[in-house]
């Protein structure tokens, strides 16, 4: 990262007006002034948040050449492409923050770089498609239904953009998924066995408990989250299980209850002690998914400079006419 | 997919900017390309807006991204594709003084103009 990490004193007065800014509603642009620890909280939510797109892209690509039927297939590719194309949209937003996108890339590559830790676990069989789609997908609709009003305006644009084509995603998902639940005995158990795999990682998307996230409160008044993880995980929750139920399949929660005085269905306690490995590193595929886009890096390497020495004799040559 | 279109024709047809590109490139690193903000059009007959921006080593390229990001849906009739380095901004530091001009003209506006009672389409 370009920006030091040593802490700046801030000029009072511009933070002050910096904030009444944030409270009055108006959206921050790149040129705005704003505090570092502002900058610096995007730079760290929006690189994470583009190389989950990206990173996101190899569970599900591993499915693309043995989807069930061409329709599915089509679908899965469009849906894979969608990813790389969110990608693309939140780099570029958090260029705009001052750092460059081949710095960001650099960082992923070098293991340096956190992405969100449901990609590191394994896609085994078909369903597991269906359940990506509807959990994984449908939890980062909640999360960034409500990014779409994060206080800095090219994060939220790109969040609009992005949500709009993730309803696809979901529902893509779901289908598969209702399609399994309701067929043959060995198919329904497919996608429960998906099912119980990933539903409570899917939990731990939305990051640790606001207990232990200590950065909340600052963020919060900035607007740079407009949700707790906690809410936004009962959110998801909530929404999640009359869809279940829809499909008759069961959640792997035996502590699960509704509420009625809240309305909530309350769930029992999430395995933070996964979360944290698989965060450090030491999930199923951590390796895997570097050692995958290491490759596809290298192996581009070779177009990237043809790219570009194509453009450099058009130049050329255009340069040689006009003379 | 408009596969006939070959970069070379795109590249014609594309509003070249090729000394800010040029410019732009120049001061880049081996492996790094150009930015460049891109603007769709969705109807016939709308303004051309924003819509983000990518990476790409000429015009033409930057088109072709432009298509396969921004209009991967359909939704677009029109694409604009500009150097990053090309456009000038008004600086929000500067912004009150700069607009000022036009904040208190009401004279500018039907608003500041009597008509009399009843009288109608004026």
């Amino acid at each position: 990262m370009t920006q030091t990490r040593t802490a700046v004193a801030e000029d009072p007065a511009k933070v002050a007006a910096f904030e009444a800014r944030i409270a009055a509603g108006e959206s921050i642009e790149p040129k705005d002034w704003m505090p570092e620890k502002y900058r610096r909280q995007l730079v760290r939510m929006m690189s994470q948040h583009a190389h989950s797109e990206i990173v996101g892209m190899l569970p599900e690509g591993n499915w693309i050449t043995r989807a069930p039927s061409l329709r599915r297939k089509i679908s899965l590719i469009a849906k894979v492409q969608d990813e790389a194309g969110h990608g693309l949209y939140i780099y570029c937003g958090t260029e705009t923050l001052g750092v460059d996108r081949s710095e960001l890339v650099g960082q992923l590559l070098d293991g340096t770089a956190k992405y969100s830790s449901i990609f590191n676990y394994p896609t085994l069989s078909w369903a597991d498609i269906g359940v990506i789609g509807w959990f994984v997908d449908g939890a980062a609709i909640v999360n960034q239904t409500i990014l779409a009003k994060a206080s800095y305006g090219p994060y939220a644009r790109a969040m609009i953009r992005v949500c709009k084509e993730e309803n696809f995603h979901k529902r893509q998902g779901y289908e598969i998924v209702s399609v399994l639940a309701n067929g043959t005995p060995a198919q329904k158990a497919m996608v429960q066995d998906a099912v119980d795999r990933w539903w409570w990682p899917s939990l731990m998307m939305f990051g640790p408990s606001d207990t232990d996230s200590p950065n909340t409160a600052e963020l919060i008044r900035w607007k740079v989250k407009r949700k707790t993880n906690d809410e936004l995980r009962q959110r998801f929750v909530n929404l999640t299980v009359p869809q279940a139920m829809a499909v008759n399949l069961t959640l792997p929660d035996p502590d699960m209850r509704h509420d009625a005085e809240t309305e909530n269905w309350e769930f029992g306690a999430i395995d933070w002690d996964e979360f944290n490995q698989v965060i450090r590193g030491n999930g199923p595929c951590n390796k895997e998914r570097l050692d995958a886009r290491r490759k596809a890096h290298d192996e581009g390497a070779w177009v990237r400079e043809a790219a570009s020495a194509y453009a450099a004799k058009q130049r050329a040559s255009q340069a040689a006419e006009a003379a | 997919m408009a596969s006939t279109i070959t970069n070379q024709e795109l590249v014609r047809e594309a509003p070249v900017a090729s000394a800010a590109v040029a410019e732009q490139a120049a001061a880049l690193p081996q492996d790094e390309w150009p930015v460049w903000e891109v603007f769709t059009q969705s109807t016939q007959g709308a303004p051309h807006e924003h819509a983000g921006s990518l990476h790409a080593v000429d015009a033409g390229q930057a088109l072709q991204n432009a298509r396969d990001v921004y209009a991967r849906r359909g939704g677009v009739i029109s694409l604009w594709v500009v150097p990053g380095g090309a456009i000038t901004a008004s600086t929000p530091g500067d912004a009150g003084p700069f607009f000022d001009p036009g904040a208190d003209k009401a004279y500018r506006h039907p608003q500041f103009y009597k008509v009399p009672r009843g009288v109608r389409g004026v």
